[in-house]
C-alpha cells in the first residue's frame, strides 16, 4: 500500500467571499445600484441630498447667535466669513425664545407654567405606560384642575368646588342605588352636581377664600401665548374629544331615531365646515348665544370649539371601529346577559378602541396641528408671533430661522406622538 | 290538569315608561327631544335678544348692498361697485379654483411619492419617507405662511429686472417672471380663425374617445390589439396641429413684458395664490402618499405573482391587476383628503388670498358687521361644496367597486 491518498483529509481554510458579494457592496449593489435606471436615481437623490446639506450645513454654522436685528447679523456674518457667506440669524430665536414658548407670561412667574408642564407630564404618564401603578390615575383625574390654578392664578378654592361637584356626583353614583334605584341614582348623580354648580359652589368658593386665602397672582388670558397656549389648546381638546366623541358615535349608531339623526346632524356639519369658520363663530358669534351679559374668555371659547371639532373627527374614527368588530362580539356580549353599558365598556369599547388607535392619534396630531389656526382670530400663538416678529423693525425681513423653529418643534411634538401610537399598537397586538 | 291561565290584564303604569323595553325607548327618546328643543330655543331666543338689543335683526338685506372693496384675484367681472353678494360669489369661485388646482398636483405628486416610497431603491424610499414624515408632522397654516414669506422676501422686484445690468432675469426665453409681487406667465392670444382651431380640438378629443371604445370592443371581439397609445396620441395631436398651421397660426402667446414699474401682458398670478397652492400641494401629498402606499400593500402578494405566473408583463400586471385593487382601498381616504384641501383652502385669509372666507367673512362681515349672517351663509357654503364634492366621489367610488356575483 502505497500512501498516496486521493482525498483530502484537512480542511480547507474558508475563503473570503468575492469581492462584491458580501457586506457593504453588495447591500449598495442589491439596494441602490441594481440597474441602470435605478443607479442614475441614487446618484440623483445622493447629488441632491450634497445640495441640501452644502447649503443648510454652512448656513447653520455660520449663524450668529449674539445680534440684536437682521442687519447686524448680516454684517457680523460678512465680517467674519467674507463678502457673500450665507448664515443664519439664530440670535432671534435667542432673543425671542421666551416669547416663543411662553407668550406674554409675567417673566417672574414663569415657574407656574413650567410646573403645570412638569405636573401634566406625570399625569399623563400613567395613562400611556401601562407599567406604570394605577393608584397615579388619581393624580391624572385632579390635574386639569391643578393645571388650570397654575396657569391662570386666582383663589385656589374654584377649581376646588368644581372638583367638588363631581366628587359629588361620584358619591351620588356609589351611594344613591340602593336608595332610588339605579336610574333614578344616574339622573340624580346628573343633576346633583349642576345644582351644585348654579346654587352653593360660588357662594362657598369665597366663603372659603375668606376663611382660608390661599390664592395665586391672577394672569389674564390675553397674557398667554406662544407653545404654552397650544399645548394648553392642544391637550384640552385632546382629552375632552375623546370621550365626547366616544358618545357621539355610540349616538350614530344607536338605534334611537331621535339620538341618531340629532348625532349624525352635528357630525356631517362639523365635518362639513373648516375649523376657521367655526373659530370666527368663536371669536365673534358665541357671546351672541349667552345670555345678555355674559362675556367668557377668548381662550375658553376657542376650547369650546376646537374640542366640539376635534369630537367630531373622532366620532367617525370610532365609529370606524365599531363598524369593523365582528357582529359575533355584540351578539355574545348580549348572550351573556350584559347590559348596554356593560357590554360597550367591557367587550365592545376596549376592542374598538384598539384596532382605531392609529387612527385616533392622528386625529390627536391633526388636532394639535389645527392649534395655529387661532393665530387668524388674533391669539399669538406661535405663528401668531411670528407674524409680530416679523413686522418688527429690527427682525423684519427673517424667514427660515424663525418658521424653521418653529416648525421643528411642532414636528419634534406631533413625530412622537405617531412613534407613541406604534409602540402602543405593537404592544396590544393580541394577534398572530 | 293545570290550566295555563292567561296572563293578568293589567291597566298601564307610568314605571312601564322606564322599566318596560317596548315603552323605554320612546321615552327616551322623547325626553332627548325635549332637552334638544329646550337647548336650541335657549340659544336661539338669547340670540334674537341680543341682536335685537344690538339693532341688527336678521336679515340678508345687506348683501344686495355696495360692498366698497376691490378684489384683485378674480375669476368673474367685479368692482368695488359691485354687491357684497357678487363678492362672496368670487370668494366661492377662488376657493373652488385653489382647491382644484391642489387637488390635481397633490395627487400627482402624492402618487409619485406614495409609488416611490415603495422603490426597492433604498435612498429614494428613504428620501420619501423623510418627506412624508417631515410634511405631515408640522401644521400646514406654517407652511403657507412660510411659503408666503420665502416668495415676498427672496424673489427679487420687478424693478430688479430692468435696465441693463439688472439683477435678476426672465426665464424659459424670456417668458416666465418670478417676482416679489407675483408670478408673471405667457397669456395665450386668440386671433380671427381660433375658433376653428379649437372645435377641431375638441373634435379630436370626441374621436378619441369613440376610438378608445371601438378598439375596446375589437379587442373583446377578435383577441387582436391595436397599437392604441400611438393612434390615440396621433388622434390627440395631429388634426389640431394641421389646422392650426392651415389657417395661418391663429393662437399666439402674450409675454409679460416689464413696463414702468411692473410686467404688462401675460398672466399675473398672485403670489398668496401660489403659496396657497404649493403650500398645500406639498402638505397634502405626504398623506396622499401615505393612502397610495397603504393602498398598493393591501393588494396581496399572491395577486402579482399570479399575474406574473400568467405571463404578464410588470407594466401591465400594475396596470391591470395591482391598480384596479389598490384604488378599492384608496379612493375613500382619497375623498376625506380633497375634502380636507377644500377646507383648508379657508386659510388663504392668513396670506391674503381672497377666498369666501377672506370676502364673506372676512371684509364682508368687517364692514357691515352681520356676523351671525355672514358666517351662517359661509358655512352654508362650505357644507354645499363639502357635500357635492363628497356626493361626486362616493359615485365614483361606487362605480369601481368590486362587482360581486
Amino acid at each position: 500500500m502505497t500512501n498516496v491518498s486521493y482525498v483530502r483529509t484537512e480542511m480547507l481554510p474558508e475563503k473570503e467571499p468575492p469581492l462584491g458579494q458580501s457586506g457593504l457592496v453588495l447591500w449598495l449593489r442589491t439596494n441602490m445600484f441594481s440597474n441602470i435606471p435605478n443607479s442614475l436615481l441614487s446618484l440623483a437623490a445622493i447629488y441632491f441630498i450634497y445640495l441640501l446639506l452644502a447649503g443648510i450645513v454652512p448656513w447653520i454654522f455660520h449663524g450668529s447667535w449674539n445680534v440684536g436685528s437682521l442687519s447686524e447679523c448680516r454684517e457680523a456674518i460678512a465680517a467674519k466669513y467674507g463678502d457673500g457667506a450665507e448664515g443664519a440669524c439664530l440670535a432671534v430665536i435667542r432673543e425671542r425664545f421666551r416669547q416663543l414658548i411662553f407668550g406674554f407670561y409675567p417673566q417672574e412667574l414663569y415657574w407656574r407654567p413650567i410646573l403645570a408642564f412638569v405636573l401634566m407630564l406625570v399625569a399623563i404618564a400613567p395613562v400611556l405606560f401601562a407599567s406604570l401603578p394605577r393608584r397615579a390615575l388619581w393624580f391624572s383625574g385632579v390635574y386639569p384642575f391643578i393645571g388650570f390654578w397654575l396657569y391662570w392664578g386666582g383663589t385656589v378654592w374654584l377649581p376646588v368646588v368644581v372638583l367638588a361637584g363631581f366628587a359629588i356626583g361620584a358619591a351620588a353614583m356609589s351611594i344613591l342605588p340602593r336608595m332610588v334605584g339605579s336610574l333614578g341614582a344616574m339622573i340624580l348623580a346628573m343633576l346633583l352636581p349642576v345644582i351644585w354648580w348654579l346654587t352653593l359652589a360660588g357662594a362657598t368658593s369665597d366663603t372659603m377664600q375668606s376663611l382660608l386665602p390661599i390664592s395665586l397672582e391672577p394672569v389674564e388670558s390675553a397674557f398667554f401665548g406662544g407653545f404654552m397656549l397650544s399645548i394648553i389648546i392642544g391637550v384640552t381638546g385632546i382629552t375632552l374629544s375623546l370621550p365626547i366623541g366616544i358618545l357621539l358615535a355610540l349616538g350614530r349608531q344607536s338605534h334611537l331615531f331621535v339620538v341618531k339623526t340629532i348625532c349624525v346632524g352635528f357630525i356631517e356639519f362639523i365635518r362639513g365646515v373648516p375649523l376657521i369658520t367655526l373659530l370666527f363663530v368663536a371669536s365673534t358669534l358665541l357671546n351672541y348665544f349667552m345670555p345678555p351679559g355674559t362675556n367668557f374668555d377668548l381662550i375658553l371659547r376657542v376650547m369650546i370649539m376646537v374640542t366640539l371639532f376635534a369630537s367630531a373627527y373622532m366620532a367617525e374614527v370610532i365609529r370606524g371601529g365599531l363598524a369593523a368588530l365582528p357582529k359575533g362580539q355584540y351578539e355574545a356580549a348580549d348572550a351573556l346577559g350584559l347590559d348596554f353599558w356593560k357590554a360597550t365598556r367591557l367587550i365592545i369599547m376596549p376592542q374598538a378602541l384598539k384596532i382605531t388607535i392609529p387612527s385616533i392619534v392622528s386625529t390627536f396630531i391633526g388636532l394639535f396641528k389645527d392649534t395655529t389656526l387661532v393665530s387668524i382670530i388674533g391669539l399669538l400663538d406661535p405663528i401668531g408671533l411670528s407674524n409680530a416678529i416679523r413686522a418688527n423693525q429690527a427682525w423684519n425681513g427673517i424667514v427660515w430661522e424663525l418658521y424653521g423653529f418653529i416648525a421643528l418643534m411642532f414636528w419634534i411634538f406631533c413625530f412622537s406622538m405617531s412613534r407613541y401610537s406604534m409602540y402602543l399598537e405593537r404592544k396590544l397586538q393580541t394577534g398572530h | 290538569m293545570t290550566a295555563i291561565s292567561e296572563p293578568a290584564v293589567e291597566g298601564f303604569r307610568i314605571s312601564q315608561l322606564l322599566y318596560d323595553k317596548r315603552y323605554r325607548s320612546m321615552t327616551l327618546q322623547t325626553i332627548a327631544l325635549i332637552l334638544f328643543m329646550l337647548g336650541v330655543g335657549w340659544l336661539a331666543s338669547n340670540a334674537a335678544t341680543n341682536l335685537a338689543a344690538l339693532g341688527k335683526p336678521l336679515s340678508f338685506g345687506f348683501l344686495s348692498h355696495p360692498s366698497g372693496y376691490d378684489i384683485n384675484q378674480r375669476l368673474i367681472e367685479y368692482d368695488s361697485t359691485s354687491t357684497h353678494a357678487r363678492a362672496a360669489l368670487v370668494g366661492l369661485l377662488n376657493t373652488l379654483l385653489v382647491a382644484v388646482m391642489g387637488c390635481l398636483s397633490a395627487t400627482f405628486l402624492g402618487v409619485f411619492i406614495g409609488v416611490a416610497r415603495l422603490s426597492k431603491n433604498w435612498i429614494i424610499s428613504r428620501l420619501m419617507t423623510i418627506y412624508i414624515e417631515g410634511f405631515r408632522n408640522v401644521p400646514v397654516l406654517l407652511w403657507i405662511v412660510l411659503a408666503m414669506a420665502i416668495f415676498i422676501e427672496t424673489l427679487p422686484q420687478p424693478s430688479a429686472f430692468r435696465g441693463d445690468n439688472a439683477t435678476a432675469s426672465m426665464y424659459l426665453n424670456d417668458s416666465v417672471a418670478f417676482t416679489n409681487r407675483g408670478f408673471y406667465i405667457p397669456k395665450p392670444e386668440f386671433f380671427s380663425g381660433s375658433n376653428v382651431v379649437i372645435i377641431t380640438f375638441l373634435l379630436s378629443l370626441v374621436g378619441l374617445v369613440i376610438f378608445g371604445r371601438w378598439a375596446r370592443k375589437r379587442q373583446d371581439s377578435t383577441g387582436q390589439q391595436l397599437p392604441t397609445f400611438w393612434i390615440k396620441l396621433g388622434i390627440f395631436v395631429v388634426p389640431s396641429l394641421l389646422v392650426f398651421f392651415a389657417m395661418g397660426q391663429p393662437i399666439g402667446l402674450i409675454y409679460p413684458e416689464l413696463k414702468g414699474f411692473n410686467f404688462k401682458g401675460g398672466f399675473h398670478m398672485r403670489n398668496s395664490l401660489i403659496a396657497l397652492w404649493l403650500a398645500l400641494t406639498l402638505y397634502t401629498a405626504a398623506f396622499i402618499a401615505e393612502t397610495v402606499r397603504s393602498g398598493i400593500m393591501a393588494v396581496s402578494k399572491g395577486q402579482s405573482e399570479a399575474a406574473f405566473a400568467l405571463g404578464l408583463r410588470p407594466g401591465r400586471t400594475m396596470s391591470l391587476i395591482i391598480l384596479p385593487q389598490a384604488l378599492r382601498v384608496i379612493v375613500p381616504p382619497m375623498i376625506s383628503q380633497y375634502l380636507n384641501i377644500t377646507k383648508n383652502s379657508s386659510l388663504a385669509i392668513a396670506v391674503g388670498y381672497m377666498d369666501i372666507t377672506g370676502t364673506l367673512g372676512g371684509i364682508t362681515l368687517n364692514q357691515t358687521g352681520r356676523e351671525m349672517e355672514s358666517l351662517m351663509l359661509l358655512m352654508a357654503a362650505y357644507l354645499s361644496v363639502s357635500i357635492t364634492v363628497s356626493l361626486l366621489m362616493n359615485w365614483y367610488n361606487e362605480s369601481i367597486k368590486m362587482r360581486e356575483r
